[in-house]
């Protein structure tokens, strides 16, 4: 029986989970991947950790908590830096994430907690592969092997990213499944922006991008925008954010008020996030001082209520029609 | 010009001189109240921390006072705070403010860039390089001094025979230093202050319980945004040991620790550097413990990221030392009452434990 490697379908997750799935397969090594958020997936995140997190921090408990009896490893990295941008790190409980799963938690199998951290110079990545492929015996061949594939997916991930698909809907299609088309005669564009894991956890947001669909709105994200585009906007901004993905959302709100003109900006964010608490401002007071584009932020949290925020995606939706005189 | 900087503990009094000296009219903002904080809550984001709200609103009243420049300092993250100056000034421009916010980020990540702030702010009133240094050295003398002084007051107060006296007196000794000019008034000053400190009748058979105070910086040296703890917990009877001053004058001084070895004790359970002072908060609270202290309180601003992951790794230090920790999460609602009564049932806890390992060892 092949070892099975835990990986929890929250936070780094919709970043980069095809490079992973492939290079730990090709490791001979069995992947699975907790189970899309649920209502009991929720309340174990919130049972299990500490009152003061934020919700993607509890979510992220809880699908460590829905793997821990199905694996023989969790993948619980610490991301440090993901390229050469010297001040950009992550998030503090990116940071500090493993330390924070193992104290607050029980009973796990054991993690693989590697620090990956590649503003270190290049090769890094490669590096960090090996110590895990050396952890599981693999040949220096095999490890090489799997690393290669597992770029290789991660370039056709982003392939299908800049054809404007949602992580989730290129995911399924390199499985192989279906993903629903869209009619083209949607007339407003959305940026809904906002940490890939608030943005894509359809349970936590209750599904804010097929709500939009479904009003006829076509929804860009900041995943859609192909990542030298994105590195241009750093520029427009007197200094960079600290977080790799606060980063990417206001560059792409810029880019999207810039180069890309939308109709709105919708901004989802975290309960009681820190990074998101300034983002969010950031992006307000550009969309502002650049005028026209109307701005929305959306705050999840344990209680998202479904009606509510339809409510809200109407009354913002109507307010633009009417203004650009759309029927 | 006229030129304001953060308020924060006792340090405005050294900023102040500094910014005269250097030829140009200090604006020091009011202290801080819940007008500033008020003020600095309407027009921050809601998820904002304390520190920048209140900083907001103190920037917002100097302006009001007709201050045109803000120098404030940077930080290279992964916090927050290494972003402040960049959304106050956005925020400011949006209120229809001109002035302007000077970010001093640390020489050693860009030398260019901070000379050329500082040569941005002595040039017109035409102070030289060399005055500057001498300037720089002096007010960093008066805020050796002000630390020193402040140190002392929290080892003194609670042995204190006429409760309140202590703050009493430590209000007149800032007022002293803060009329000392030169080098000399200033450490004079030092000497003074001293012995006014030393003079307050006490009680030194009283017998005390000893507290570490860790956490976020801003919320540790402002009493406003922790509604004056170190002197609340004084007059309750407790020695309280702050892990953080502004000065270097703790690190020149014995029974502090340098950050490498406070970093060290933190390693057993955390090895990485995540931002702000989570893990000094880790890391000093092993050592308060090791020296036998009987608590350790953690103050953060709510919705703090570092002090958030640090919180549960102090639950296993206390779990491995045996060393109760009480954190205090403080934002706009914080109330003094509130927590009056938590650190009254703390301070309880402490003496409790503390008497039950005397009966042991008797
Ligand atoms: S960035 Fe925000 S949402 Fe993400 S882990 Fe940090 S605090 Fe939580
Ligand atoms: S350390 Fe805490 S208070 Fe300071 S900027 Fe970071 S989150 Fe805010």
């Amino acid at each position: 029986m092949s070892i099975k490697i835990g990986i929890p379908r929250a936070l780094a997750y919709y970043a980069y989970f095809p490079f992973w799935k492939e290079f730990f397969q090709e490791l001979g090594l069995e992947v699975i991947v907790s189970q899309a958020t649920t209502k009991q997936i929720l309340d174990n995140g919130v049972k299990e950790s500490v009152t003061d997190a934020c919700v993607p921090i509890k979510l992220f408990h809880g699908h460590v908590y829905d793997l821990k009896d199905k694996v023989d490893y969790i993948f619980v990295p610490r991301i440090v830096s993901v390229n050469k941008e010297k001040t950009v790190t992550f998030c503090p409980k990116f940071l500090g994430l493993p330390n924070m799963i193992k104290s607050s938690m029980t009973g796990l199998p054991p993690l693989l907690d590697t620090r990956i951290d590649l503003k270190k110079g290049k090769g890094e990545l490669f590096k960090v592969c090996y110590r895990l492929g050396r952890k599981f015996h693999a040949t220096l061949f095999t490890i090489i092997k799997a690393y290669l594939r597992g770029r290789k997916a991660q370039a056709r991930y982003q392939r299908l990213l800049n054809k404007q698909y949602t992580p989730v809907e290129a995911l399924n299609l390199m499985e192989g499944k279906e993903t629903p088309s869209f009619d083209s005669k949607q007339e407003l564009i959305f940026a809904v922006l906002g940490f890939p894991y608030t943005v894509y956890d359809k349970f936590v947001n209750v599904d804010i991008i097929n709500k939009l669909r479904k009003l006829g709105i076509k929804v860009l994200t900041a995943e859609m925008v192909p990542p030298k585009i994105l590195l241009q906007q750093a520029k427009k901004v007197p200094k960079n954010l600290f977080w790799n993905f606060g980063n990417q959302v206001v560059r792409a709100a810029l880019y999207y008020l810039d180069n890309f003109k939308v109709d709105g900006i919708i901004h989802v964010t975290a309960f009681g996030c820190g990074p998101d608490a300034m983002v969010d401002k950031m992006i307000e007071l550009e969309a502002k001082q650049r005028g026209k584009v109307p701005f929305m932020s959306v705050t999840i949290d344990e209680h998202t209520g479904e009606a509510g925020l339809m409510t809200r995606l109407e009354a913002f939706v109507d307010m633009l029609v009417l203004r650009r005189g759309l029927s | 010009m006229k030129i304001t900087f953060p308020y924060m503990g006792t340090s405005h009094i050294a900023f102040k001189m500094l910014v005269k000296d250097l030829g140009h009219e200090p604006v020091v903002p009011p202290k801080p109240s819940k007008r500033t904080l008020t003020y600095g809550t309407q027009y921050s984001p809601e998820f904002a921390c304390l520190p920048f709200k209140i900083l907001l609103g103190s920037y917002l009243e100097a302006i009001e006072k007709g201050a045109e420049l803000v120098i404030t300092s940077g930080g290279a993250g992964p916090c927050r705070a290494g972003y402040y100056g960049v959304l106050h000034q956005k925020i400011l421009q949006d209120l229809g403010y001109d002035t302007k916010i000077m970010v001093m980020e640390s020489p050693y990540r860009n030398i260019f860039d901070f000379l050329g702030k500082i040569k941005a702010v002595i040039g017109p009133s035409g102070v030289s390089w060399w005055t500057f240094i001498k300037m720089f050295k002096k007010a960093w003398e008066k805020l050796k001094v002000l630390d020193e002084t402040e140190f002392l007051s929290h080892q003194i107060r609670p042995f204190e025979v006429n409760k309140g006296e202590t703050t009493k007196v430590f209000n007149k000794c800032l007022e002293i230093i803060d009329e000392a000019y030169t080098l000399a008034e200033i450490l004079e000053a030092r000497e003074i202050t001293g012995k006014m400190l030393n003079n307050i009748p006490q009680d030194r058979n009283r017998r005390v319980l000893k507290v570490g105070i860790v956490g976020e910086i801003y919320v540790v040296l402002e009493p406003f945004a922790n509604h004056d703890i170190e002197t609340t917990l004084g007059e309750m009877g407790v020695l309280t040991h702050r892990s953080i001053y502004l000065s270097d004058w703790t690190r020149e001084n014995t029974g502090y620790e340098s950050t490498e070895s406070v970093i060290k004790a933190a390693s057993p359970y955390i090895d990485e550097l995540f931002g702000g002072h989570g893990i000094c908060s880790v890391g000093h609270s092993v050592l308060y413990a090791k020296k036998g202290f009987d608590g350790v309180v953690q103050l953060a601003p709510f919705s703090c990221i570092p002090e958030i992951v640090a919180k549960p790794i102090l639950a296993k230090v206390t779990e491995d030392h045996g060393i109760p920790v009480l954190t205090i999460f403080l934002d706009e609602q914080t109330g003094k009452a509130g927590l009056q009564t938590r650190l009254e049932a703390f301070v309880d806890l402490l003496a409790q434990k503390r008497s039950r390992l005397e009966e042991i060892a008797i």
